[in-house]
């Protein structure tokens, strides 16, 4: 009887994995609105963006309305939070001018995803799409990185050049039992 | 005292000694042989229902870094495990140090309403709730955690402040692969992002193939489930990789076909790609923690060296020793059967003649990866060798500890 069941386990498994169908059958698949609704992860491309719209101008407003000086200082620099705008002008090499989110970058989806995310402190997740755009918008405009009047919105967002460009090495391509670095630093 | 406490036992797996201590503890005393009784501990409900350790046991974590923890607000930093304490390979969870990727109250989190919903590049989206995830075939394995930021420094004194963010536990919970393979991956899948349920959301991109080798699901840490700091309900272990990846609270894997760039992700990022290489696996790496740092050595004569050592590349192959401020490096026994990614408890005899010397330990991993010292990385990255000099990636480099004539033990790195 064992070895009957275990036969028909193994065949069960044969066949699943041609037909690529689940093994176990556990879990419950999600509504594309729950998947919507927990996919908070805004990639490269901006595909995940929601609708809305936002300027600098609105955003220096929120920046106060909503507490960010508190933290991050008046002008982005001067709080107990991370600074938001590098203390070191453009004449110095990017790298150089410190790890600063809306500076250092490579997209700035990453920018609206973390404020999106993250803030503001204790109060995470109340601030709608418009206000993520405009707050956005102005940590970018005060590092110089857009001009004061462009609007951004899932269009506009994933398009914005940022500083850094492709001036960053490449992730670490992991493969199973293999060594960080070969020769280092033997 | 320790034969009322079996609830510490699991926690102390080897070591054929302690036990045999407990037993002769434990042992009732013959008739008139009784030598004067120690005060007896009433066995209150508490002590019944959850036991706890000696009050002659004081080892308790530290703030790391120097910045308090709980602070003003009651927000939880990074904490520091005791390592100078420490026996076997397991760190009890009371113990285990915590890491957080902003300074954040503890969730506390209902798990009959936890859910984890797997996305994006797959076949079938899927969510599961605890139970589901009980359901399925587990493993159990042991496996540290490191955080990058375990650094030594010259102003540091004690293992503690040098290693203290470094722990091992065993842990238990479903291999990440099952539950990918259950959501069938695209073709097109190369990364995933995993989100944890904390205040910020905290979310790092994997690669895929590391989701699919050994990533782990765990519900279950030290015999028990999780705790709350360590990610009470769920949390994603990648086996060997910085501690920032092993996604506490975890709600959601977002399975994707780029480096998603997300706020963890972005500060992973570095100029130089030997540097950037150095990232996510975790290097071999050792330490003595006795003697180590602030601790005291009562003369010359015969001492038991002993330290951790562990690697992201693998089990510990061999552990070395020098007593001569690396001279000479002896063969250290390793306790057991190394883990991979795992701890691994190595001991060295040694007869201490009341001279001035430095004390080192070097890791060789499976792959063959040597622990380097300071001054070979400094060398290999062509940079100057001073305090200021920052090891690229996580520092693993060889921790000297310097033992003074009068027996008192001091970072060698200060």
């Amino acid at each position: 009887m064992g070895t009957l069941r275990a036969l028909l386990f193994v065949w069960l498994m044969g066949v699943c994995a041609l037909a690529q169908s689940p093994t176990y059958g556990v879990g419950r698949t999600p509504t594309a609105e729950e998947i919507r609704a927990w996919d908070i992860s805004i990639g490269p491309t901006g595909e995940e963006l929601p609708p809305g719209h936002g300027t600098a101008r609105e955003g220096a407003q929120l920046y106060r309305a909503k507490g960010c000086a508190g933290c991050h200082g008046a002008t982005g620099v001067e709080g107990t939070a991370p600074i938001l705008k590098s203390k070191r002008g453009p004449d110095v090499e990017l790298w150089e001018r410190g790890r600063i989110l809306p500076l250092r970058a490579p997209f700035a989806t990453t920018v609206w995803d973390y404020i999106n995310r993250a803030m503001p402190l204790n109060r995470e997740g109340t601030l709608t799409a418009d206000e993520v755009y405009a707050l956005t918008a102005f940590l970018l405009y005060i590092n110089d990185v857009i001009p004061a009047e462009e609007v951004l919105d899932a269009q506009s967002l994933p398009k914005v050049k940022m500083p850094i460009g492709n001036d960053y090495a490449p992730l670490p391509e992991w493969k199973h039992g293999t060594p960080r670095l070969k020769g280092y630093p033997y | 005292m320790g034969s009322k406490r079996p609830a510490r036992r699991e926690f102390l797996k080897s070591g054929a000694a302690l036990a045999g201590g407990f037993a002769l503890g434990g042992a009732a005393p013959a008739i008139g042989q009784t030598p004067s009784s120690p005060p007896m501990l009433k066995g209150d409900k508490d002590l019944i229902a959850y036991g706890e350790r000696s009050r002659f046991v004081t080892s308790v974590r530290i703030a790391h870094g120097g910045r308090p923890s709980p602070d003003g607000f009651g927000l939880v930093f990074h904490v520091a495990s005791p390592l100078q304490d420490s026996v076997g390979v397991i760190t009890p969870s009371s113990l285990h140090f915590v890491g957080t990727t902003r300074g954040s109250y503890i969730p506390e989190i209902d798990p009959q309403e936890h859910r984890l919903m797997i996305h994006g590049m797959v076949d079938r989206p899927l969510t599961f709730t605890m139970e589901d995830l009980k359901r399925l075939p587990s493993v159990t394995r042991l496996h540290f955690i490191e955080c990058a930021g375990n650094r030594t420094s010259p102003k540091a004194k004690t293992v503690q402040e040098t290693h203290g963010m470094t722990s091992c536990a065993e842990w238990t919970g479903v291999p990440l692969s099952l539950l990918l393979k259950e959501c069938g991956l695209k073709g097109s899948a190369s990364w995933f992002v995993a989100e944890g349920s904390e205040e910020v959301k905290g979310a790092s991109s994997i690669p895929i193939g590391k989701g699919m080798d050994d990533c782990l699901v765990a519900y279950g840490m030290n015999g028990e489930a999780l705790r709350p700091q360590q990610g009470f309900p769920l949390r994603l272990m990648v086996p060997g990789f910085e501690g920032i990846f092993h996604t506490k609270y975890l709600r959601r894997i977002k399975v994707t076909d780029r480096y998603y760039m997300n706020y963890n992700d972005y500060g992973h990022l570095d100029r130089e790609s030997d540097e950037a290489a150095l990232g996510f696996q975790i290097g071999p790496k050792s330490v003595i923690t006795f003697p180590s740092g602030g601790q005291q050595l009562p003369g010359r004569g015969f001492y038991e060296i002993r330290g951790l050592a562990w690697s992201g590349g693998g089990a510990v192959r061999k552990v070395e020793v020098s007593t001569d401020g690396g001279k000479r490096w002896n063969d250290a026994e390793i306790k057991g059967t190394a883990q991979r990614m795992a701890h691994a408890r190595f001991t060295y005899q040694w007869n201490w003649d009341g001279n001035e010397t430095e004390l080192l330990s070097r890791c060789t991993d499976e792959l063959g990866s040597v622990q380097p010292s300071r001054a070979q990385v400094a060398k290999f990255f062509n940079k100057p060798l001073d305090e200021s000099f920052s090891v690229p990636g996580l520092d693993n480099t060889i921790q000297p500890w310097r033992i003074a004539s009068d027996g008192s033990v001091r970072n060698g790195n200060a």
